[in-house]
């Protein structure tokens, strides 16, 4: 850090004065606190320019690390801002004057216990509150939902997948290019026609509001997801090893288990990962094929955004963007694992 | 927005209610639109028939239409037993076959001893539908704020009023309400509306409000739109109306000139289960006085005869009167339209389409 | 002859054959192992979508109502009115199916299938049926007596068309076209077109999502990929966390700060931009369905985009560079072509799932922001007019496949990576 001042002294004095005007002219701290984020961050990125580099020079490359950065914050802000925004004491979808100033009455965790609350028969009771929230709290159901589906989906689209991926990566596979089109394709059909097709032919063989039937759907979705990161963990695989197994006499079955398996073990990991979140986050199928039996989040978020939005979908939103936070630490320390195993990266 | 506490409170409430009994074996799920009217129903139909036999109502809300009747039904997998659906989706519900025929002969004589053929208001019970109640499309507004709304033409002059009106997405009964501040009596709509210039006419006059509109779905949505502030007069169901003024002591008006009023009636999606339970529901939902009691929690009119003198006040609140409340009080009835079920049969698909393409243009 | 022919294995077999038979050995176990998967896609998917295309030519709601009279129609030359046999086989088909009630094979089935084509036509299907029975001969005469409709031609000529179990009618509907009173196919009146429209709104849209897109990714993956891998893995962060989070999540996001009452709104009046009463509409139109479209595609631009710049050698540029180009010059000629794999795969990818999007414009299109897709559920969920919505989804899909065949074609689907 100290370095970092050191190097940037220049740039830094200017950026305090540009902010010290800023205040000036808007009459507002906070809008100087908005500028300092928005132009000192990129600082923060900027690299050391050669001493030849002009000042024009200088300036083009930071005007475009601020650029960049503001790109990057308009990624990031949406999924952070609702975390906040979830702790409103009032009903509303924005920051009360209290919040801005920090006042902890402000900040209420009611919509986290409207989630349990939400259809339960005595909310205030204290006997039988455990198995009423599991029986009957309808957020409650719509997790305990989605979480059986995207657990047999992924287990059934990550053995399927896997095991196309393997026939995928072998260079004798025939026909390799057209099959592997057709397994993708669930992922480039848009959702609304898969969607139907699934309810007119479901609706016919008796799948449609099933479990089953949403299992199925969400299998499809998901394998291509799989198949594109297995193949990618296959695709720097040393087919030798193999060869050298089986030159060693192992049959078929020891060979994969001992030798495929833990090297591509990371790259399914992350298929099923995929195939999870995928399956946790679909609502298209689920709008067409499920039954109020089978309503998942993402359904019973559907219809609160659509009927009555209220913040209680800001507290599931953020239970959900800290799901995907530890879903995408596991995931990087998978890709890590992946890439120290195949010797690529220092990383 | 700023209501959600209550709505909240509110389901929560009605499905505590459901839920309360949820051990017994025999089921129905009935399904209605939800909010103040499921309540009422929930209150003078479901309490009563599940503690008089035992079994448990599960209440589910929809917006209407029948297109989750036509999927269940296809599906072969029906898991509503009672649906609460309009005049024009009971009789094409009827006539696609998706719907349970109801035998007419199961429901009981009135509580005054009337044959049941006699008791129910005329055109009421259909071959695969049972009546229940008489409701209507009626502009309201915020009488704290704005005045002054005493014809149909008052709606639709942004002169006159300035401000947002909320309106229902969809042609109907936009187009009627439409021709009948463009001047054509009540009488002589449906006529009007049957002629390529007639349409013409009603979306000219839908046009010169277009950018005045908030465009609302869900019949909960227009008081929350009204005590919002976000419009200053919209169309609404009345009993959901009168509600937001009785239970919650919202100062809204409705202004009964030209009002659009339509049945509802319960039908039974083919191929439903527990046929016995149901039809023992809809026998004990008809009946006289549970007909009356559901009308003391929501202003909408019963369509039995001998339930009419039984209606009287507000549940909790004896001094308000419900019958001046009604639909089909003389006093409101003047300019009454009923919601023309043959020609929405025959018309809806075109009119969707065309106000559709209007809509995005 | 050469050797390798000569040369035999242990067994005694030539080596080319016995090779031959290990790799076809080795061909078929390969295609085995994909043949669980592919089975099953067969079965989830594609036989789904194949019935679906099939039903935008397939409508059998007339002859399965009214079989014989169906027959007999088709026969008809179409001049004038049928004749005297054919209207009593059609009143007694009606009077008899008058009385089925079995799900799709009723009076009313068919008569909705025919008011698609001649709107207002319905209730003189079901009304008549309901007399059919009591209909004697001369036939034509009494039944033009009830309706005096059924002496119009065009109903006959209507029904006629009908009567084909298969049909182009779903897609006369689907591009804005429609039958006239002589049976030919002219364009719809302009107040009941919204199906081409929709169609080039919705390629217009996805094309400047996508265009928006481009112009975001390209800095960011750039300086994803010019950063040191510490600095880098920390932006990376800031792509995969929205991409690895809930669609639905990042739409109620948007709800939450662009509705009027929202944060922007909100921040806006604070700074005293706007005034309390002039708040914008960002959301619920079509600005709203971009804003959070754009949010949601971004990561399948960045990402393709990154996974070619992080190969490109800095060394080219700097040759370029200190040979004299001025740096446009050198960007536009070494740089930019290198990217260009990576552009093209985001591209048509952001495309190819934009044209098809329908969650986020069902929850903040309002009016004008609603694409193809929502149109399609709309059919199939509300209207359930579901041969129209399964033509509507046949020519999106011919669209999509195209893309697809071309992303194939140029980058090749096994080159998709995430992160």
């Amino acid at each position: 850090m100290l370095k970092f001042i050191q190097e940037k002294r220049k740039a830094i004095i200017y950026l305090l004065v540009a902010a010290a005007l800023v205040t000036l002219l808007s009459g507002t701290y906070k809008a100087a606190i908005g500028f300092l984020l928005v132009f000192g961050v990129p600082l923060y990125f900027m690299s050391k320019m050669p001493d030849y580099a002009t000042t024009g020079e200088r300036f083009t490359r930071y005007m475009f690390l601020v650029i960049s950065s503001s790109i990057l914050v308009f990624l990031i802000t949406p999924v952070i801002i609702i975390i906040p925004l979830s702790f409103n004491a009032e009903p509303y979808f924005t920051f009360t004057e209290g919040m801005l100033n920090l006042d902890p009455d402000a900040f209420s965790t009611r919509w986290y216990m409207d989630i349990l609350h939400n259809g339960m028969a005595a909310p205030q009771a204290i006997e039988g509150w455990w198995a009423d929230m599991w029986e009957n709290a309808q957020w409650v159901r719509a997790a305990r939902n989605s979480f059986f589906i995207a657990t047999v989906s992924t287990i059934i689209a990550t053995s399927l997948g896997t095991l196309a991926a393997l026939g995928l990566s072998r260079p004798e596979m025939p026909y390799r290019a057209l099959i592997t089109s057709l397994l993708i394709s669930p992922m480039i059909v848009p959702l609304v026609i898969t969607a139907t097709g699934m309810f007119f032919f479901y609706s016919q063989v008796g799948l449609a509001k099933t479990y089953w039937g949403v299992i199925l759907a969400h299998v499809t979705l998901g394998v291509p997801f799989v198949i594109i990161t297995v193949t990618a963990t296959l695709s720097g695989f040393d087919m030798s090893l193999v060869r050298a197994a089986q030159n060693m006499g192992a049959n078929g079955w020891t060979t994969f288990r001992r030798i495929i398996m833990p090297l591509i073990l990371p790259g399914m990991i992350s298929g099923a990962l995929f195939a999870f979140i995928t399956s946790l986050d679909e609502v298209v199928a689920v709008l067409f094929i499920a039954d109020v039996e089978q309503r998942t989040i993402p359904r019973q978020m559907f219809s609160g955004i659509r009927e009555q939005i209220s913040p209680t979908i800001l507290s599931v939103a953020s239970i959900l963007v800290l799901m995907s936070v530890i879903l995408l630490t596991v995931l990087e320390l998978l890709r890590r694992r992946s890439e120290r195993l195949r010797g690529m990266s220092p990383g | 927005m700023k209501k959600l506490i209550n709505k909240t409170l509110m389901a929560t409430a009605i499905s505590a209610a459901v839920a309360a009994g949820s051990v017994q074996a025999e089921d129905i799920t009935v399904v209605s639109w939800g909010g103040a009217y499921t309540k009422s129903q929930v209150e003078a139909y479901h309490k009563p028939w599940m503690a008089q036999t035992g079994n448990t109502v599960v209440s589910e809300d929809y917006s209407g239409g029948l297109a989750e009747i036509k999927a269940q039904v296809e599906a072969g997998n029906v898991t509503w037993n009672l649906v609460d659906v309009e005049l024009s989706d009971a009789v094409r519900g009827c006539d696609e076959g998706i719907l349970e025929v109801i035998d007419s002969s199961i429901l009981p004589a009135g509580a005054d001893g009337t044959p049941a053929a006699d008791d129910f208001l005329p055109g009421t019970v259909h071959e695969c539908a049972v009546g229940n109640i008489v409701w209507s499309t009626i502009v309201a507004y915020d009488g704290s704020k704005t005045s002054g709304v005493n014809s149909m033409a008052d709606f639709f002059d942004t002169a006159k009023i300035p401000g947002k009106r909320g309106l229902r997405k969809g042609p109907k009964p936009n187009l009627e309400m439409a021709l009948m501040a463009d001047g054509v009596a009540p009488g002589d709509v449906y006529e009007v509306l049957s002629t390529d210039a007639g349409i013409d006419r009603a979306f000219a006059k839908l046009d010169s409000i277009r950018d005045s509109v908030v465009w609302w779905e869900a019949g909960a949505q227009p008081p929350q739109l009204l005590a919002d502030g976000e419009v200053v007069m919209t169309t609404a169901y009345n009993g959901r109306i009168f509600n937001a003024v009785a239970a919650e002591g919202k100062p809204f008006e409705i202004m009964w000139d030209g009002q659009v009023w339509d049945l509802d009636l319960w039908v039974i999606p083919k191929g439903a289960k527990n046929m016995e339970a149901t039809l023992d529901f809809i026998k004990f939902s008809t009946g006289t006085q549970a007909l009356a009691d559901q009308a003391s929690w929501i202003s909408y009119g019963p369509v039995r005869k001998s339930s009419a003198p039984l209606v009287s006040s507000y549940h909790n609140q004896p001094d308000l009167k419900m019958a001046p409340h009604m639909p089909t009080a003389p006093a409101n009835f003047g300019g009454a339209l009923q919601n023309d079920f043959e020609f929405w049969a025959d018309n809806q698909d075109q009119l969707n389409e065309r106000f559709n393409a209007w809509l995005s243009k | 002859m050469s050797n390798a022919e000569l040369t035999l294995t242990e067994d005694g077999i030539p080596l080319k054959q016995k090779l031959a038979k290990t790799t076809a050995l080795q061909r078929r176990r390969a295609f085995l192992l994909t043949m669980p998967l592919v089975l099953f896609l067969v079965i989830s998917f594609v036989i789904p979508i194949g019935q679906m295309l099939f039903s935008s030519v397939h409508n059998d709601k007339v002859s399965a109502v009214v079989p014989t009279f169906a027959e007999a129609i088709i026969q008809w030359d179409g001049e004038g009115l049928p004749s005297e046999a054919t209207f009593e086989i059609f009143v007694k088909d009606l009077a008899k199916a008058k009385k089925v009630r079995e799900v799709g094979r009723t009076v009313g089935n068919m008569a909705t299938r025919i008011n698609y084509e001649m709107p207002g036509s319905r209730s003189l299907f079901t009304s008549t049926a309901r007399k059919a029975k009591k209909i004697e001969a001369p036939y034509k005469e009494n039944l033009i007596k009830i309706n005096k409709k059924w002496a119009n031609p065009a109903i006959w000529l209507t029904m006629q068309r009908a009567a084909r179990d298969i049909t182009p009618a779903f897609y006369v509907a689907a591009l804005d076209l429609r039958y006239d009173e002589e049976g030919n196919v002219v364009r719809a009146d302009e107040l009941y077109q919204i199906y081409l429209d929709n169609f080039i709104k919705t390629l217009g849209v996805s094309a400047l999502i996508t265009l928006i897109c481009v112009i975001l990714a390209y800095p960011v993956a750039y300086l994803l990929s010019v950063l040191p891998l510490r600095q880098s893995n920390l932006l990376m962060i800031m792509v995969l966390l929205p991409f690895w989070t809930s669609l639905l999540v990042r739409t109620t996001a948007w709800i939450a700060i662009l509705q009027t009452e929202g944060v922007i709104n909100d921040m806006l009046v604070f700074l005293g931009f706007i005034s309390d009463d002039g708040r914008i509409q960002m959301i619920y139109n079509q600005t709203g369905t971009i804003i959070s479209m754009v949010h949601i595609l971004l990561p399948f631009m960045i990402l393709p985009l990154y996974s070619v710049m992080k190969t490109i050698p800095p060394s080219y540029m700097r040759a370029a560079l200190s040979m004299g180009a001025k740096p446009m010059y050198a960007y536009r000629k070494v740089y930019l072509p290198q990217t260009l794999p990576g552009l093209a795969a985001g591209t048509l990818l952001v495309f190819i799932l934009a044209i098809g999007y329908y969650i986020t414009p069902a929850l903040v299109g309002g009016e004008d922001g609603l694409l193809i897709s929502n149109l399609i559920a709309y059919h199939i969920q509300k209207s359930l007019n579901w041969s129209l919505g399964a033509a509507l989804g046949t020519i999106l899909l011919v669209v999509v496949l195209i893309l697809y065949w071309l992303y194939n074609k140029l980058i090749g689907i096994d080159k998709l990576r995430f992160g």
